[in-house]
């Protein structure tokens, strides 16, 4: 009798419904303990704000690397995207949207949404590519997508929208006139909208939108391609548009990351979004699993908040992250550990189970 | 990699509670017999020779103005913060503990990043603040903090004028860095002075901090154009690559620049010969021959195992000596509040009456703004030396 | 005349760019894989030559040579530890694993020199050329990294077409199974070939040093990533390609700066990369290839 209860509970939840769901919980139980943290003062609210952000970022990025199979270099491109975009658009409207439960869901929205663009038309060249060569291209195009911000001057006036690539002074703005992009200088205006609830409801819709992509029928074609692409191809999928779907969703995610990311900052910089950005979160990504997404948000997470903790370590901390990568790498990938690791889980795994079923009798 | 999750859950927990216990500071300590300027600035890091400068310079101003007689008879003190130059948490972390000891007015902070990581802090405690050196427009934007530097957009016009008024040049190229506030903003006025006193600015070429190795396009640039003069209002380490890409691009034209590069001649591995006949436009030259320059460099000479001082310190030993005046015609004593203080200070130093001879300038006087109106001086690089400008420096460089 | 100057400086940057691709080339040729971590090589060799010539004060060619041999054990540790028990993993673990390395070294030298960049005294003592009464100048530096690059593709080409070694490098990068069955030591031939590579990137750390005489623990990584353009432009594998590539980059950059932007001149760089990998991705010199189901 026992045996069925149990059962029908698991037809119930489907294990990666039960999954999900445990993500976010855990999501909101961490908010929920960060928030009394920071009021209490212990976490400074720049932290609390930065976190988000790269929560996001890191799920945009396990996504590619662990559902699409390739590593993308350039995803800091496409958050630079959605933090331009996104903070144009707040400083335009933020005297006709006064207020910020409507202005800020939207900048988030329209942030993505361009990095998503940004993301399909730099996917059709790019997904022809696969391997080292993807990876050196999309890096390629995050440092174009950052060195063009960084030159781009940006202002208006009573005679219309200015625009120049040379300099400040190519841009001919009257004095009337209110400059957004200060070329390498970057924005400044944002307006600081971001708040840690919206943060936490944006990981959240992040982490649905994440779950249910990977559990719909095009995740799975999408993970079919990526163990075998002519296996998966002699069933009649379509790789182009799957992986553009893939890239234009990650791209999305990256988008909003940086729409968050941007209003936490009065001035940024387009160059806060180089190579360097991407190798941090790639980091947060295989510390936390290929392909885990909670693992991300949970490395995210620790990673973020730990440096700041321990001080002292700090001057060593990308060193230590370096050799963890090297070692999750050969841990992971050499034969030898990986079959000492599987048969040492399995007898884990083995000992957990029996221990439960005597707590079930 | 369940256990493992377990492990990093409770190293964040270990960390969260070790944290929680690092909150707890000290109470606030009051001299009250005393009236207590705070300072803060990089006593450690790449920038240390900035704060120790200004540190320096401090005491001995303090020293010097109690044995003048203190305030009306009520003696100074100081407390002094490391902020290491840091633009976050480190800086405010520097500002509490300045607060905890009993500041009651400001001298700092040194650079500029840490300035505007404190300025909403100082305006909050409505805390006079003087600052010796952080030059960003920024930094005054709120009406209780004033600048004894010249703020960054001054020095392009002062550099234009003096270019301009003595002749030195007819053609002039500028290099400059396109992503740093500092450099940029001196450009842009420095443009539009030039223009106005009919300066010819043959090209204008450009660099950011993802592009500061390479300057060859840049020089040939200048090159080509036949500029007798190349201004640099940048900083110092990429002025010794400009001018060693120069050398080897057999091209000498005059170099002119700002404060950014004092610290030229400092660099270690440097052919410091290339900067001979390098002028800039800084507040202060040790060698300069006026009496007050010569008495406060012996000073400080005496009192710091005979290091020279630089522009940091001649500018925070302004900053005092300003403030001791200030505070000697309000009548300000050791009991005041901060804010009071604050408030008669910020009437003393804009009245159009107050005006302070210093070592870094004659005829000081601030604008509401809390920026400085000073004449700039100019020095040249001599012998490995910076020493004052004079016309005769100017004319043996012509002839050359 | 500008746009001679412009030219002269476009090759002398592409030169050392060759140098450097010469490096990719070789091991993306023979061991398949990105070896992400050779600008950062180069920032190694930059700086035990400063330590040689400033710390110790030994002369220039002694400073060359240890940091060669420096980077040449470097170069095979660096095999050994970090890419050897991978050679069965995906190209996906490789990658990531050679990005950790890059910051492995990145990072190490932050420690070790701190992140103030350090004045490079230069190891060139040529003097420069004037023509058209010092109209066009072509500086010691850039004559000395044009013949270098000039010399080593020379040597490289006959290194591996004519001596047993050079040979089986070829062998390997053919095909690696067959390669072993005819006797070739597939592992002692990596390493050979991370050897040279990260001995000319001590060569290629010396000319980018003394050519734009500054140095700090990031200086490797842009002309590195660069470089790799330049072998991809070049067709990647190719010895000569490696040089063709480099040259044109470095001019394209120069006079990008010089004529364009000196903020998009990268961009400029980078999209040349795209074009070629999508117009011909098998670069100017490169071999096609044919998948293998």
């Amino acid at each position: 009798m026992k045996k069925e209860g149990a059962s029908a509970k698991t037809k119930f939840f489907k294990p990666q419904t039960r999954k999900s769901f445990i993500t976010y919980a855990m999501v909101i139980v961490a908010f929920v303990v960060m928030q009394i943290l920071s009021s209490g003062g212990y976490i400074s609210s720049m932290l609390t704000g930065l976190l988000v952000p790269l929560c996001v970022y890191a799920v945009s990025l396990n996504l590619t690397v662990g559902i699409l199979g390739e590593l993308s270099l350039g995803q800091a491109g496409f958050m630079c995207v959605g933090a331009y975009t996104s903070a144009i658009f707040s400083i335009v409207t933020s005297e006709t949207i006064e207020n910020v439960w409507i202005r800020f869901p939207l900048a988030i929205l329209i942030g993505g949404i361009v990095a998503a663009l940004f993301g399909i038309l730099i996917g059709i060249p790019v997904l022809r590519l696969k391997g080292d060569y993807l990876a050196i291209v999309t890096l390629a195009f995050g440092e174009i997508i950052k060195n063009v911000f960084a030159a781009l001057y940006l202002g208006y006036d009573s005679k219309g929208v200015h625009v120049s690539l040379k300099s400040l002074s190519n841009l001919n703005l009257e004095p009337d006139g209110k400059l957004i992009l200060n070329g390498p200088q970057g924005i400044s205006g944002t307006p600081n909208d971001s708040t840690f609830i919206i943060g936490a409801v944006m990981l959240l819709i992040t982490l649905i939108i994440a779950y249910n992509f990977v559990y719909s029928r095009t995740g799975r074609a999408v993970m079919a391609i990526r163990d075998n692409v002519i296996a998966a191809e002699s069933v009649g999928l379509n790789i182009t548009k799957y992986k553009l779907i893939t890239f234009a969703l990650t791209a999305f995610l990256a988008g909003c990351a940086g729409a968050l990311y941007s209003h936490n900052f009065y001035t940024l910089q387009a160059s806060k979004f180089d190579y360097n950005l991407s190798i941090l979160i790639l980091v947060f990504v295989v510390l936390g699993g290929i392909g885990n997404i909670r693992g991300s948000v949970i490395a995210a997470i620790v990673l973020v908040l730990l440096p700041e903790m321990l001080r002292s370590i700090n001057s060593y901390r990308m060193l230590i992250y370096s050799i963890v990568l090297i070692a999750m790498m050969i841990v992971t990938s050499n034969e030898k550990t990986k079959t000492f690791i599987s048969t040492n889980t399995a007898k884990f795994k083995a000992l957990f189970k029996r221990e439960k079923v005597k707590e079930a009798e | 990699m369940k256990n493992v999750k377990r492990i990093l859950a409770l190293t964040v927990s270990v960390a969260l509670a070790v944290s929680c216990f690092a909150g707890c500071g000290n109470s606030a300590k009051k001299n009250s017999d005393t009236i207590v300027i705070g300072g803060s600035g990089p006593l450690t890091g790449d920038a240390a020779q900035y704060g120790v400068a200004v540190k320096n310079a401090i005491e001995l101003a303090v020293k010097d103005v109690n044995d003048a007689g203190g305030i009306n008879g009520t003696k100074l003190s100081f407390v002094f913060e490391d902020d290491e130059a840091d633009s976050g948490d480190k800086a405010v972390n520097a500002y509490n503990a300045l607060k905890d000891n009993g500041m009651q007015v400001m001298v700092g902070t040194v650079t500029t990043g840490s300035c505007l990581a404190v300025i909403e802090k100082t305006k909050q405690d409505n805390i006079f603040q003087l600052t010796p050196s952080a030059s960003a427009q920024d930094v005054i934007k709120n009406d209780n903090c004033f600048q004894v530097c010249f703020t960054d957009p001054n020095q392009g016009k002062g550099s234009a004028d003096y270019i301009a008024d003595n002749k030195l040049a007819t053609k002039v190229a500028v290099i400059y860095d396109s992503s740093d506030a500092y450099s940029s903003g001196i450009f842009n006025t420095f443009k539009s002075e030039a223009e106005a006193k009919g300066l010819d600015i043959v090209t204008e070429q450009s660099f950011t901090k993802d592009s500061k190795t390479d300057f060859s396009a840049q020089i040939s640039a200048a090159k080509n154009a036949d500029a007798d003069l190349i201004f640099l209002p940048i900083y110092y380490q990429q002025a010794s690559l400009i001018l060693t890409q120069c050398k080897s691009a057999n091209y000498s034209p005059r170099f002119f620049g700002c404060d950014g590069l004092d610290g030229i001649l400092s660099i270690k591995n440097f052919d410091t010969s290339l900067c001979e006949g390098v002028m800039l436009l800084t507040p202060f030259a040790a060698d300069a021959q006026d009496q007050a320059t010569q008495d406060f460099v012996k000073k400080y000479k005496d009192a710091y195992n005979g290091e020279t001082p630089n522009q940091f310190a001649a500018d925070a030993y302004d900053a005092v000596m300003i403030l001791a005046e200030l505070m000697k015609k309000e009548g300000i004593t050791a009991d005041m509040s901060v804010s009071d203080i604050c408030e008669k200070l910020k009437k003393a130093i804009t009245d159009k009456d107050f005006s302070y001879d210093g070592l870094t300038g004659t005829g000081m006087k601030w604008g509401k703004d809390g920026a400085v109106s000073k004449d700039p001086k100019a020095v040249v690089i001599k012998n490995g030396a910076y020493s004052a400008l004079t016309a005769d420096d100017i004319a043996a460089s012509t002839a050359q | 005349m500008g746009f001679l100057n412009n030219l002269i400086n476009g090759i002398s940057l592409g030169s050392i760019y060759a140098v450097i691709a010469l490096g990719y080339t070789l091991v993306y040729g023979i061991a398949k894989m990105l070896n992400f971590a050779h600008g950062d090589v180069i920032m190694v060799g930059g700086y035990v030559i400063f330590t040689c010539m400033t710390t110790w004060g030994l002369n220039s060619w002694l400073s060359i040579i240890i940091a060669v041999i420096a980077c040449t054990l470097l170069g095979i540790v660096i095999e050994k530890v970090a890419y050897k028990p991978l050679r069965q993993a995906t190209s996906l673990a490789v990658l990531i694993t050679a990005i950790g390395v890059s910051y492995f070294l990145q990072n190490m030298a932050l420690l070790i020199f701190g992140e103030k960049p350090v004045n490079f005294t230069s190891v060139v003592n040529v003097p420069s050329i004037e023509l058209f009464d010092g109209q066009i100048v072509i500086s010691g530096e850039t004559s000395v990294a044009i013949i270098v690059s000039i010399l080593i593709v020379v040597g490289l080409s006959l290194f591996i077409n004519k001596t047993k070694s050079g040979r089986a490098m070829l062998a390997v990068s053919e095909d690696r199974g067959a390669a072993q069955l005819m006797g070739v030591n597939i592992n002692r031939t990596i390493s050979l070939t991370f050897a040279i590579g990260s001995g000319l990137a001590a060569i290629a750390g010396a000319l980018l040093c003394s050519a734009y005489p500054t140095l700090q623990n990031t200086t490797g990584a842009m002309p590195g990533i660069k470089a790799f353009v330049a072998a991809v432009f070049g067709g990647i594998g190719s010895i000569p390609g490696a040089m063709i590539g480099g040259i044109l980059i470095g001019v394209i950059e120069i006079l990008g700066r010089a004529y364009i932007s000196p903020q998009l001149a990268d961009a400029i760089v980078f999209a040349v990369l795209i074009l070629v990998l999508i117009i011909k991705p098998t670069g100017i010199l490169g071999k096609k290839v044919s998948e293998k189901v």
